[in-house]
């Protein structure tokens, strides 16, 4: 559906660098990648609002590269909504659909309609400045589908929301989807692509480094950013030797792991979260296959326990304790303990 | 918060606040006072209403405030798409252009009204395209309005084009994403959210038109628009007689403005 070829481009300090990827119509596609990676440069670059760029986009075989914002059939929903002051919601939600020639009272009665689809049929009357922060993001989301676009573009759509109204929009933004809408959504929460994408492309300093379906992405990260990105607190790289039956020896620089066997020998990654790693004062009593000793290098409390930071003979672990164990262990910083590796957990990967 | 407003008002004012208070009250009153003295002084209030009962003196206010209503009326339709290019727009040349808009505020007023009627004289070639289909310039309100209008215009274009620049770019880059073409965003968009300012320049601009003599006097003498008429009248029979004439203008003119200011704020809080 969407095909875009070597883009290049740079506007006001941002720039990205020879970007490829396509969307195929029913996909949830999120650009993910920290602030100033060019993410936002990218979209604005599909929805027109820069021309002069090299590389080529096209939608549905039709080359849009050159083509006016107004002549390009997506929306874009920005990062601050951008909903007109002195239009009411219903106004706005129906303003695509006046500048489409749809007759005034036709209009008026679909926008109402996507109002209550997006839950905002209660404001209909009302003026942006009077709405919260969610319901102005409903209202410009619902502004932006009035005259079906092929494509929705969001630009951080959940970013400036508090917790609660974060989760449920993500509700409506998968709703959304499920109802048929392609939509390629830029973000630099990664839990936010997890919960809703159904493909990902991670961007750092204007380019590419990984991109694929959810699974692909997350299950498997080719990299220590992207591993960092993605939730992955422990990437170690190294070699699969050893590797026979169910079994293999994952040989790392500075530390060596018992392995589930994974298919393969030779270079690759070993990684794991930091719920998978335990760690105790005392040696643990149960025989377990990769135990270390290591120095406690930082602490920091989370929102359902601690981050561990552990020095293991030059080898930096990152670990997790649940909230119920935080007081039995009393912690503290430069303090000697133990870190295991669950068993069974920790997925090794081909370079 | 409003009760946090009124402490922090009512406090003690610190000693430059109130040397420069006393400063601005001696400017206040620079301007109040010939104010005060138009109505009050040299002569009896009742001689206001008298005047406005001179048949001469209410067609005169009648025909200087049609013509530049008019004349603002009728350059607006130009001058506003013509601010929003100059907000919204760079190009060469930019800075001149917009240093030639703000030239006729510099002019004096008489020296301007000279280089009108060179433009639109009988012998002129404008004045004799003018003549082909009927109409003289001089002499006619049609050139009270061109002289009116060749010192005023700077207003309107300058406020007009503040006010479009204050509009946030992305909610028009928003509209074109929902497929609106660039002329139903700028009179969907640009125009109702710059609309306070172009209000504004649209009242400054009739405002100056109004209370312009220079330029007019050398244009067209008669028909007499009331600041020619007072001069006159003045000249002729003296402060007592030009005092009456000049305090019901002046009323005249607050009474509008007034009005006027009081629409702009209805519409702006609509």
């Amino acid at each position: 559906m969407l095909e875009v070829r070597n883009l290049t481009a740079r506007w006001d300090g941002f720039a990205i660098k020879d970007i490829s990827f396509s969307v195929d119509a029913g996909d949830y596609f999120v650009l993910l990648g920290p602030s100033g990676g060019g993410k936002t440069l990218v979209l604005e670059i599909l929805a027109g609002l820069h021309r002069r760029v090299q590389g080529t986009v096209t939608l549905d075989g039709e080359d849009i590269t050159e083509s006016r914002i107004q002549d390009r059939d997506l929306s874009l929903v920005y990062q601050d909504r951008a909903l007109f002051p002195h239009l009411t919601v219903h106004k706005n939600i129906a303003y695509g659909l006046a500048a489409g020639g749809v007759p005034r009272v036709e209009r008026l009665d679909r926008a109402a309609r996507l109002a209550g689809q997006v839950g905002v049929a209660e404001l209909l009357q009302r003026r942006p400045r009077t709405l919260s922060g969610g319901e102005a993001q409903r209202v410009a989301l619902a502004r932006a589908l009035a005259r079906e676009p092929k494509l929705l573009l969001l630009d951080e759509p959940l970013s400036a929301l508090d917790i609660r109204a974060r989760e449920k929009l993500r509700a409506l933004l998968r709703q959304l989807h499920r109802a048929g809408n392609t939509i390629i959504h830029v973000t630099h929460d990664f839990e936010e692509a997890v919960s809703l994408a159904s493909h990902v492309a991670i961007m750092a300093e204007g380019r590419i480094v990984q991109m694929g379906t959810r699974d692909e992405v997350f299950l498997e990260p080719r990299s220590r950013f992207v591993a960092r990105f993605t939730g992955v607190d422990n990437f170690i790289e190294g070699e699969v030797t050893n590797a026979q039956n169910k079994t293999a020896t994952f040989v790392a620089e500075k530390a060596t792991f018992q392995v589930t066997n994974p298919g393969f020998s030779g270079r690759g990654y070993l990684l794991f979260r930091r719920r998978d790693l335990e760690v105790s004062t005392t040696p643990p009593t149960s025989a377990t296959k990769n135990l270390f000793v290591g120095k406690v290098l930082d602490l920091a409390p989370t929102r359902s326990g601690l981050e561990v930071r552990l020095d293991a003979q030059g080898l930096t672990l990152v670990a997790h304790v649940s909230r119920r164990h935080v007081s039995a262990l009393n912690l503290e910083l430069g303090m000697n303990v133990y870190a295991s590796l669950r068993d069974g957990m920790g997925d090794v990967i081909r370079e | 918060m409003q009760a946090l407003k009124n402490r922090t008002a009512g406090f003690r004012w610190d000693p430059l606040q109130l040397a420069f208070a006393v400063l601005g009250g001696l400017v206040l009153l620079f301007i109040v006072a010939p104010l005060v003295g138009l109505f009050f002084f040299g002569g009896e209030p009742a001689d206001i209403v008298t005047a406005a009962q001179n048949a001469e003196l209410r067609a005169s206010i009648w025909l200087t405030l049609w013509t530049s209503m008019s004349a603002t009326a009728l350059l607006a339709l130009a001058a506003v798409p013509f601010a929003y290019l100059l907000a919204r727009k760079d190009f060469w040349g930019k800075r001149m252009v917009s240093g030639l808009v703000d030239l006729p505020t510099v002019i004096p007023h008489s020296a301007a009204g000279i280089a009108v009627l060179t433009v639109i004289a009988r012998s002129s070639p404008v004045g004799q395209a003018a003549a082909a289909v009927g109409l003289d310039f001089v002499g006619h309100p049609a050139g009270i309005m061109v002289a009116m209008s060749f010192v005023s215009i700077p207003f309107l274009i300058n406020a007009a084009r503040d006010g479009f620049a204050a509009v946030p770019e992305r909610l028009e880059k928003a509209a074109l994403t929902l497929g609106a073409s660039p002329l139903r965003v700028f009179l969907t968009i640009a125009v109702p959210l710059a609309w306070r300012a172009i209000l504004s320049g649209f009242v400054l601009m009739w405002a100056r038109g109004m209370s312009e003599f220079g330029a007019v006097v050398i244009v067209a003498y008669h028909p007499m628009i009331t600041p020619v008429l007072i001069w006159e009248w003045f000249g002729a029979y003296g402060l007592s007689h030009a005092r009456p004439a000049a305090a019901l203008f002046v009323l005249v003119c607050l009474v509008l403005f007034i009005l006027l200011r009081l629409l702009a704020r209805r519409h702006a809080d609509a």
